[in-house]
């Protein structure tokens, strides 16, 4: 099949040809190969994984460990203990840093080798260029480990000054403005990026803009101001934009649809990263369709491909979101009995989506929301909930451990789940775990399978996004303590937007496959690859 | 008569304490911190013990606790105000013993055999008249107040020996205890400080300002993100309302979820307490244990529509069960959670602790 070729071009050609007997990963990756011995031609330098220009994974396939074991050899200087996280998420030793100048004949022969062991399928390949060897990565389709080289997305990045030149760079190419980080940064987090909300990205575009749609500018702004929050309606308005972009789409002559399109989305998306770092449903989501729109034959009209392509679109909201949530709802409410005190933390659409529906069915419970400074977000849950006619307790989350004795079950809802089994969720959604397995009360996630992301963590500084600091800042009783905090120099603050929970202090996590427990998580990414 | 204008005088300076004491307590963060209730009432109390009539040691301790079950009923959460004055009994309990020439030694003690010679009751009525007994009793609450007036240096003190370089440290709220201590240690060390700000009254805000006006390396966080911050931090310095006689703690709320994240990563938990917080109750009153302020503070009034439909709690204070703290720091030096019970004997009588 694939044996001798000699020339890398003319691989690619026989497997073009033959089509079908390689998968659509196989191709891209060797794509990417290709790709990536160009640029290692260009720079003989050892280098951590270079940012791609194909943001294909913008978070879903960062490994943790890769990161960390950059920032702490900087920050060892800067007087925090922060060796810990080396040792403990980078149960991986080898950072990819063996990418060498080869000759081309070496090249071509590693290429072939790793091919021939590919064939051979079952066999875990170690060893091979910027590999990592741990298990808990079930990042592979089930018949073969990919030996991808793993790039880090450059959002974590950001204490590397070669990172953000490249970036810069990209940008300009792809005509976005940059957004510039804000304030007093704490050195546990100098790798992530810090803006502020009164400083929007669109300030910085001239209205027309000829480059972005309009209508993902207007998406942009609606996340960097908070108007659009929550995983699931981040992911529904990003679908919804791309659908109008699809409509206003024409393929440009001598042009193929699936191509054009696929580089069309480009800009779009790194215009919406800078506004919001993207989560892990926008991130599945955006992968979804990039491969819907690369499976386009060519052969196929416009008119037909853009109406399949809404299609397609319609039917992963209906499916993965609305469906998922019927089906997440009908197995939660065999959970909840007559009587029962429930507790929820901020506002997720799937956990109020199953309380009303429980309430619809007559259920006789009561909720008990914990809310936190600054976003406040149970606000807009209790709001919901009393509409419906449930009755509600309100806390802050400093007064859980007074409530929680009155608690039978704490239901919670999911940013992402992590192959490791880790839930990643609002931060303080692991306090409220914690203290709930402190006081042996059973504690639910509810999170759909879309939201099921490749990534492994173990604590909540290495990926994680930081919001305005200035949201911190509150007046009471006409003095607002924080509000020159900025002129003092040894003063920070840090308004953490995500934190992971282990799956020890989870108990159940339903989903629309049913209800599993956290560490079958890598098990469901098994087989969704194997559906692809 | 001199006599009557001194009875006024006092009894009105008692109706001006207690005035205080009951706005002081309306929640919204201490007007007066522990240390000047407790100076208040010793220096109440040794007026009382001045200016009151009384002819033996007996009179002068009904006096005292009929002013201190008024002065405890006015703000029944501020427990420094009952400490203080079974502080002062105890106190006039020993002069008379000392007065009367018997040891305090055996007479405080309780023990079988003495149960069985004495015939059950303790036959001290304090009765005797003796006339030295007043000035030795103002004597020894000068004393005290000197004491009281040095605890917070003593705890600083005592900084150095427990922080050392590049920690990271977290507290919670605003104590100004911890504030000395961080702030001695500062002086000779280098270390950085984190401050979950204990909504929804925000103390550490301003404890995080102080900090920082000092020198020292702070970052506020959000209650919320107080597990997620956990893993990097080496100890978890934190102060408290009150020490109870268990070892426990009615700390300020949050410090419950704190003690518990500590735990997990089995990050030291050490209270910096002076003596005179420690108080003899224990934490099993379910329903007098806790302290509610108004909800507005949680869910303000700008709600309105569904304020009238659910129902919001503000609970002011936290119970943190002995057995997740590790050290107690107080101006007589560092104890282990277990030593409590010990400390409440030496400075309490058991007959005292019912006001």
């Amino acid at each position: 099949m694939l044996a001798d070729g000699p020339e890398k071009t003319g691989d690619i050609e026989r497997i073009k040809n033959e089509g079908k007997e390689l998968t659509k990963e196989e191709k891209q990756r060797l794509r990417k190969e290709k790709k990536q011995q160009k640029k290692n031609k260009e720079k003989k330098d050892e280098k951590a994984p270079l940012e791609s220009e194909k943001e294909k994974k913008p978070a879903s396939s960062s490994p943790a460990s890769q990161a960390t074991a950059q920032p702490p050899t900087q920050k060892a200087s800067s007087g925090v203990p922060a060796p810990a996280p080396v040792p403990v998420a980078a149960s991986e030793a080898p950072s990819p840093v063996d990418k060498p100048a080869k000759s081309k004949a070496e090249l071509k022969a590693e290429r072939r080798a790793r091919q021939e062991a590919e064939r051979a399928s079952k066999q875990s390949k170690k060893g091979e260029v910027g590999q990592q060897a741990a298990p808990s990565k079930a990042k592979a389709p089930p018949s073969e480990l990919q030996p991808v080289v793993k790039r880090l997305p450059e959002h974590i990045q950001v204490d590397n000054p070669e990172v953000l030149k490249k970036l810069a760079k990209k940008l300009e190419r792809q005509q976005i403005p940059l957004r510039s980080d804000y304030g007093y940064k704490v050195s546990l987090f100098s790798h992530l990026h810090q803006y502020s909300r009164k400083a929007p990205l669109t300030q910085q575009l001239s209205i027309p803009s000829s480059v972005i749609h309009p209508a993902i500018v207007q998406l942009g702004l609606q996340y960097s101001q908070g108007i659009v929050a929550g995983s699931n309606a981040r992911s529904v308005a990003l679908l919804h934009a791309f659908k109008q972009i699809i409509r206003d789409y024409t393929t440009p002559p001598n042009e193929e649809l699936s191509r054009d399109l696929v580089n069309k989305l480009k800009p779009y998306i790194s215009f919406l990263n800078q506004c919001r770092p993207l989560s892990a449903s926008m991130g599945n989501a955006i992968k979804y369709i990039k491969k819907e729109i690369s499976n386009i034959p060519s052969q196929c009209k416009e008119e037909e491909a853009k109406s399949k392509l809404q299609d397609c679109i319609d039917c992963y909201i209906n499916e993965k979101i609305i469906l998922a949530a019927k089906a997440i709802a009908k197995y939660a409410i065999e959970k909840i009995s007559d009587g029962d005190v429930i507790l929820v933390y901020g506002c997720s659409s799937l956990v109020n989506h199953i309380l009303c529906e429980a309430f619809e069915k007559n259920r006789k419970f009561r909720v008990i929301v914990v809310d936190s400074r600054p976003r406040l977000e149970g606000r807009e849950a209790l709001r919901r909930l009393v509409q419906r006619g449930i009755s509600c307790t309100y806390v802050l989350i400093s007064a859980v451990s007074y409530i929680l004795p009155e608690v039978s079950k704490v239901f919670l809802g999911a940013h992402a789940l992590l192959a490791n089994g880790y839930v990643m969720s609002r931060v303080g959604t692991s306090q409220i775990a914690l203290v709930a397995k402190a006081f042996n009360v059973p504690v639910l996630v509810c999170c759909e399978t879309y939201k099921f992301c490749e990534r492994v963590q173990t604590d909540s500084f290495v990926s994680n996004e930081l919001d305005d600091p200035d949201d911190l800042i509150v007046t009471r009783k006409g003095k607002t303590h924080l509000e020159h905090w900025q002129d003092v120099s040894s003063l920070g603050l840090l308004n953490l937007v995500y934190d992971v929970t282990p799956p020890d202090f989870v108990d159940l996590v339903i989903t629309d496959l049913g209800m599993i427990p956290c560490t079958s998580v890598p098990v469901v990414l098994r087989v969704k690859n194997v559906d692809q | 008569m001199p006599g009557a204008d001194k009875e006024t005088d006092l009894s009105e300076r008692i109706e001006a304490f207690l005035s205080d004491l009951k706005r002081g307590g309306s929640g919204t963060g201490p007007l007066r911190g522990s240390a000047e209730t407790a100076r208040e009432t010793t220096a109440l109390l040794r007026r009382v013990t001045a200016q009151a009539r009384w002819s033996s040691a007996g009179d002068l301790m009904e006096i005292i606790r009929k002013e201190g079950r008024r002065m405890t009923a006015a703000q029944p959460s501020e427990t420094t105000v009952g400490n203080m004055i079974r502080r002062v009994l105890k106190i006039i309990r020993e002069e008379y013993a000392r007065s009367r020439g018997s040891s305090e030694e055996t007479d405080q003690q309780e023990s079988l055999h003495k149960l069985l010679t004495s015939g059950g009751l303790s036959e001290e009525n304090f009765r005797q008249h003796f006339a030295p007994l007043k000035a030795n009793v103002i004597e020894a609450i000068n004393e005290l107040l000197t004491e009281l007036e040095g605890t917070t240096d003593n705890i600083a003190m005592q900084a150095l020996e427990h922080i050392h370089s590049n920690e990271v440290i977290m507290t919670i709220g605003r104590s100004r205890t911890v504030e000395a201590f961080l702030k001695d240690a500062a002086r000779k060390r280098k270390f950085h400080v984190i401050v979950a700000e204990c909504a929804p009254f925000c103390q550490g805000h301003e404890m995080a300002t102080s900090l920082s006006k000092a020198g020292i390396e702070t970052t506020v966080i959000t209650d919320a993100a107080i597990f997620a911050v956990m893993s990097r931090v080496n100890k978890v310095i934190i102060g408290t309302q009150t020490v109870l006689a268990n070892g426990g703690l009615r700390a300020v709320n949050g410090t419950h979820t704190l003690a518990l994240a500590a735990k997990h990563h089995s990050t030291p938990l050490i209270v910096c307490a002076p003596m005179f917080k420690l108080s003899p109750q224990f934490p099993n009153e379910e329903d007098t244990f806790h302290k509610f302020v108004s909800p507005h503070e949680v869910l303000p009034f700008t709600e309105g529509e569904i304020l009238s439909k659910v129902n919001v709690h503000c609970p002011v204070f936290d119970y943190v069960p002995p057995e997740l703290i590790t050290l107690f720091i107080s101006n007589i030096g560092g104890h282990a959670p277990s030593y409590i019970y010990r400390l409440m004997s030496e400075l309490y009588h058991p007959e005292d602790h019912e006001l």
